[in-house]
């Protein structure tokens, strides 16, 4: 894998055309840092001209914002603007929905004007453009697969057709389930859910979308989201015998075995 | 004129006056109440608040998500708004004591004429239509008991107020076909209103001449007075919503819902955090600068925009159905946080105007009686309530100020949530892992 640092591109004194915004689930959570890496190999396979920031990102704050700790956001953004400031970014990339919307959304305002693009938009685009090419093993005849909308790509943003559009680029069925679209159901992380227990109730959420995808009878829940990544992949792995044997990936993740870069494990 | 016209005519006036002062005070109450809410920049285009108002507002775009409540509500709204036409001639013939003025002035002229039998006749077919949708209704509240419908925060006086509507709605109708049947027959069915001709036909034939016109004066002045009534009860009704949907949609944000405001007063401090030189440059006139209250603890402290929201809550429980936190049993409701927002500004509202300012009263919208920590917590600020509600209210937006005010003003957080943000604040990360590490997963495999 080749990965360039915004640093060592500045040393060189080149500046690359995008920055690819890991997040802190794609560097620090186990099953996230697979799908960067995915991610990764998909950019270098079609030659994509970026860098990451490597140790010189930090939380964008989404957490602790949608907490209602501004403060702790705030002071968050205003390290990242001046980083990304300082060198010049113009483009970004992410494969967190989170860091996608607060990004694009709440930095502006801020100080931090950049074009922002999530990772099923941009991997939408490489595909029209013809960048990025199926190899066709038929390892997805016959597989069925259900998509998962992330509250802050769909509602949040509006973006529900482009991950959609680059699971159609896999040779397999995709089906939709009950409550999709702008009627998708959370899978129970954002709002800073992620980092605390659940207020007490009959269920937890992730195990309410996990009935919603055995309805389906899909082999395979793809995300788009580190987050819902956590929640899908804990909702179905339950000893419910409906959803045992259902995996959880990444847009990434399914083209870069699309693209025969990677074998996942499907 | 007869004696019995001129008291009509006098009763009809004060009616009208006393209608006139009570709603009027009423709905200038609701007007100082909304404005107890903090000011509030209205960014965004003019253009397109106002194709909001006519799309989702007035095209009632938005309920069309549910295309069988949408289609029975759409007749009870046509019903309403057409209505209001006739009522024009109800009030010319209330104040002059005449009978049907405007018909009778329109003998000679045809188009005019053709419009006004076009009119009644809509109004009586759209009056059927509705009265099918209130049954419906009725029993998809009462006997179906759909879910959104019944949940815990509509016990008492929110399924009263309802029912109520609904069934001034049937007492509505009846009065229109008893008004125009028996005018029917008193004018040997010669009007050309398809319906209330079957209806003379069929019910009132055969009545002598006295009793058709007192059905006649007893469904006139049922329905006008059934009109009035509505106008005082609405400010204490969530029917309220059939004038405010309008502003509140107006008003409503424009930006992405992912959106959620920066708050100014929070950039500022960062400001003079890091910029120390500015720190020490007290204002000029030598005062103290204010210290901000962050986030809103009771409704004094939220923008009007959200106070305007409460009191045109439909009470519909589209957002509540759609909210994963509602739909796994959780406490919190969006619409119960819209309820209560209401509810509480209603009772800030009676402080003041009985105490000339707002007496602390030991309570707030944070409380175990209003919004409690538990419901706040709850929240995934998924943005399934912003998109269920057919009038543009975000109930996020409230939740999320007062979950501000807990976390800044009170230092109320669970202890996980305090590990999160000194994380963010010391690692750069919300676990607890190396700034130093963020670049391991290159060389993982
Ligand atoms: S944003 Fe909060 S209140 Fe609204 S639907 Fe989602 S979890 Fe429920
Ligand atoms: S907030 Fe909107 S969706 Fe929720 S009950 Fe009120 S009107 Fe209905």
């Amino acid at each position: 894998m080749n990965i360039p640092t915004m640093a060592a591109m500045m040393a060189e004194g080149k500046k690359p055309e995008i920055l690819f915004w890991v997040g802190c689930a794609g560097s620090f959570d186990d099953r996230a840092k697979k799908i960067t890496r995915a991610f990764v190999k998909i950019l270098n396979e079609v030659g994509v001209d970026f860098a990451v920031l490597g140790t010189e990102e930090s939380c964008t704050g989404d957490p602790a914002k949608r907490a209602g700790n501004e403060f702790a956001f705030q002071m968050a953004a205003y390290q990242n603007i001046e980083i990304m400031n300082a060198y010049e970014v113009k483009k970004i990339v992410t494969t967190c929905p989170h860091c996608f919307n607060i990004l694009a959304n709440e930095y502006p305002e801020l100080g931090g004007n950049y074009e922002v693009i999530h990772h099923s938009t941009f991997l939408q685009q490489l595909i029209n453009e013809g960048k990025v090419k199926m190899k066709g093993g038929g390892e997805f005849k016959g597989r069925r697969i259900t998509y998962h909308d992330s509250c802050y790509l769909g509602r949040a943003n509006g973006v529900y057709e482009a991950p959609r559009k680059v699971l159609e680029a896999l040779d397999t069925e995709l089906v939709e389930m009950k409550s999709c679209r702008t009627k998708g159901l959370c899978c129970g992380a954002g709002g800073a859910q992620m980092f605390k227990e659940d207020e007490p109730g009959e269920k937890r959420i992730n195990a309410k979308r996990a009935e919603e995808v055995a309805e389906t009878k899909a082999d395979i829940v793809a995300v788009a989201c580190p987050f819902c990544m956590t929640m899908m992949k804990d909702g179905v792995s339950s000893d419910d015998p409906n959803t045992h044997t259902v995996k959880v990936f990444d847009l990434a993740e399914l083209i870069a075995q699309g693209q025969g870069l990677e074998d996942i494990g499907m | 004129m007869e004696t019995a016209q001129l008291i009509q005519i006098i009763a009809f006036v004060v009616i009208n006056m006393a209608v006139f002062y009570f709603g009027g005070k009423k709905f200038y109450n609701i007007y100082k109440n909304v404005n107890l809410g903090k000011d509030k920049v209205i960014e965004g285009d003019r253009s397109e608040r106002l194709k909001n108002v006519i799309l989702i507002a007035l095209g009632q775009k938005k309920m069309f998500k549910e295309i069988v409540p949408a289609l029975l509500h759409l007749a009870v709204y046509l019903a309403f708004l057409i209505t209001q036409i006739e009522l024009i001639e109800i009030f010319i013939d209330g104040f002059t004591g005449g009978h049907r003025v405007l018909y009778n002035a329109f003998t000679e002229l045809s188009f005019l004429k053709g419009i006004y039998v076009l009119v009644v006749n809509s109004i009586e077919i759209l009056s059927v239509l509705a009265l099918f949708a209130t049954f419906v209704f009725l029993a998809r509240r009462n006997l179906l008991k759909v879910p959104r419908l019944v949940r815990s925060e509509m016990n008492g006086w929110p399924k009263l107020d309802a029912n109520i509507i609904l069934f001034a709605e049937i007492y509505l109708v009846t009065c229109i076909f008893m008004m125009n049947g028996a005018d029917q027959a008193l004018h040997n069915n010669d009007y050309p209103f398809l319906l209330s001709k079957g209806f003379s036909n069929i019910v009132l034939s055969g009545l002598s001449e006295g009793s058709l016109h007192i059905i006649e004066r007893v469904g006139w002045w049922g329905h006008i007075l059934g009109v009035l009534a509505f106008i005082v009860y609405l400010p204490y009704s969530k029917h309220l919503h059939i004038m405010l949907a309008f502003p509140n949609v107006y008003f409503a944000s424009l930006k992405e819902k992912g959106f959620m405001s920066n708050m100014p007063e929070v950039t500022n401090e960062i400001k003079l955090m890091m910029n120390p030189d500015t720190a020490f440059a007290a204002p000029a006139d030598g005062t103290e600068p204010e210290i901000p209250t962050f986030g809103a603890k009771d409704v004094q402290d939220l923008p009007w925009t959200n106070l305007l929201a409460a009191y045109t809550c439909t009470e519909c429980g589209r957002c509540t159905e759609q909210c994963p936190a509602s739909q796994t049993g959780k406490k919190l409701s969006p619409r119960k946080v819209m309820m209560d927002t209401r509810d509480r500004l209603e009772e800030v509202a009676l402080n003041i105007r009985e105490n000339g300012v707002f007496v602390d009263d030991g309570k707030s919208l944070i409380s175990d009686e209003y919004v409690s920590v538990e419901e706040l917590r709850a929240c995934t600020t998924c943005n399934a309530c912003v998109e269920a509600c057919p009038v543009m209210i975000s109930p996020l937006d409230i939740i999320i100020q007062l979950r501000r005010n807990l976390i800044l003003e009170q230092s109320n957080s669970p202890e996980e949530w305090n590990v999160m943000f000194s994380n963010i604040e010391n690692n750069g990360a919300p676990w607890k892992f190396s700034p130093q590490d963020r670049f391991n997963w290159a060389n993982e495999e």
